[in-house]
């Protein structure tokens, strides 16, 4: 292998990451529900560097009227990145990649919320990054799904997600940023955890089959660390100290 | 009574399994049958259901409701319920048989943001619930301070056999009008029992989960009044 710009170690013979990480070991995550009086629910996610603000309005009238479905809810979903979020200032405008992010993010929510129960109505879902540092469809995902829980909006399962990817030949857990630049392969895959259900499954790069399915393993097993956080923060919140 | 399992749940959480019955904010998956909402699970002879403690009110036939006037038509008005759906109060409710929209002005009998005491006469999927006043005590609310609560708590008010409301109203004096959708009329001639009953009702809201909240309401009164 050639000697890249940056002359980072993205894995040592120890098998320690670029971050001190093992390769099956995520960031820390700490996420807070109902962190916003105005919405009628609401998160906030620290995963790693990542920090994420998701607000959630719903459900409620449709405007304009032409996009209201007659039998079910529809749900709408803005990623938006602000300009200090990242270290070169980011133009707020919605760019390629948030719309695309803003899509998946609620295709992924989509099978989860029960909108059916809810026709002519629209849940919208708004999710701010405050400051970027890879795998932040996954955190945000992570914190939306938390905030529609807390605005009480019925769900299946929650949505739980996490990455995993391919860095120095090797299958990790939760790529960081400079992962992400530097390593072969990222995946980002949600999950509905008890349903045991995949909602979005992403892949940049190239893995072989056996590659693909160990990703996957991995990344569901990081799904399942985050689903405990998300309890937690759900129980923190709505039943305090006296949680079972 | 004793014998239902209550446990706290989070959307996605299996209550149980094998051959209940599911009731309201639980769906079957397979033989599990999993929550759909933040509360507490109830397991009952043979039925599951979850009590949530956040969300919008969901309109039922014969609820009793508090409405905000938001808007009218030349036939109706709009009120707000804290629903999804604005509820949809007919002029001819108001004004009789003989309502005429040619002549009849409807803000000359409710305005926006005028207080309602109402009940879903109507409520399907396929439009905004129809409420009705037309019954005794219900109509426009003249007077009195509005208090908005999350619409699960509103069984936590009133109390088992309506103890927790009575111990409010005896203590403060206020009369104390709640809405199914969460909305509560608070009025009373004394002010000081009305700052009173709206703490109380304030402690209720936030204590909603915890056991024995009717002796602390009742501590929480007695101690004020001395």
């Amino acid at each position: 292998m050639g000697v890249r710009k940056t002359d980072i170690v993205l894995l040592d013979d120890k098998g320690i990451r670029c971050d001190g990480r093992k390769i099956d070991q995520p960031r820390r995550i700490m996420i807070k529900a109902g962190v916003l009086k105005n919405a009628n629910g609401s998160a906030y996610i620290e995963f790693g560097e990542n920090k994420i603000l998701a607000g959630v309005f719903g459900p409620r009238d449709v405007h304009p009227k032409h996009l209201a479905n007659t039998d079910r809810g529809i749900m709408r979903c803005r990623y938006h990145m602000q300009p200090y979020s990242v270290s070169e200032r980011k133009n707020p405008a919605p760019s390629r990649r948030e719309i695309e992010i803003s899509k998946v993010i609620k295709e992924a929510l989509e099978p989860a919320v029960m909108l059916e129960n809810f026709p002519r109505t629209v849940v919208d879902v708004f999710i701010e990054v405050l400051q970027a540092d890879g795998g932040s469809r996954c955190a945000a995902l992570d914190a939306a799904a938390v905030a529609l829980a807390d605005a009480g909006i019925p769900m299946r399962d929650m949505v739980s997600a996490c990455a995993a990817g391919k860095v120095a030949d090797t299958i990790v857990l939760d790529i960081n940023n400079e992962e992400d630049q530097e390593g072969q392969a990222d995946m980002p895959v949600a999950l509905m955890p008890n349903l045991g259900k995949i909602t979005l499954i992403q892949l940049d790069g190239v893995l072989t089959p056996q590659e693909y399915e160990k990703c996957i393993d991995t990344a569901v097993s990081g799904c399942k660390l985050v689903y405990e956080v998300q309890k937690n923060a759900l129980r923190d919140k709505f039943f305090g100290d006296g949680a079972q | 009574m004793d014998d239902i399992q209550r446990k706290y749940v989070i959307p996605g959480d299996v209550i149980t399994t094998g051959p209940y019955r599911a009731e309201e904010n639980v769906h079957l998956f397979g033989d599990k049958i999993i929550a759909t909402a933040v509360g507490v699970s109830e397991v009952f002879d043979s039925g599951v259901r979850v009590i949530p403690l956040t969300g919008r009110y969901l309109p039922r036939i014969d609820d009793f409701v508090i409405g905000i006037v938001k808007s009218h038509t030349s036939l109706s008005w709009e009120l707000d319920i804290n629903s999804c759906y604005a509820g949809i109060l007919p002029a001819s409710d108001v004004f009789g048989r003989d309502f005429d929209p040619k002549v009849d002005q409807l803000t000359s009998r409710l305005k926006t943001g005028d207080l309602v005491a109402a009940r879903i006469a109507n409520s399907d999927r396929s439009r905004d619930p129809l409420i009705t006043v037309s019954d005794r005590d219900l109509g426009k609310i003249e007077e009195g301070e509005l208090i908005k609560l999350s619409p699960s708590k509103v069984p936590r008010l009133i109390g088992k056999r309506g103890s927790m409301i009575q111990t409010i109203e005896n203590a403060t004096k206020a009369i104390i009008t709640i809405g199914q959708n969460g909305y509560v009329v608070v009025s009373s001639e004394d002010p000081d029992g009305l700052l009173k009953a709206l703490d109380a009702i304030k402690m209720v809201e936030e204590q909603a989960h915890v056991p024995n909240l009717t002796e602390k309401i009742q501590e929480m009164l007695g101690s004020n009044s001395e």
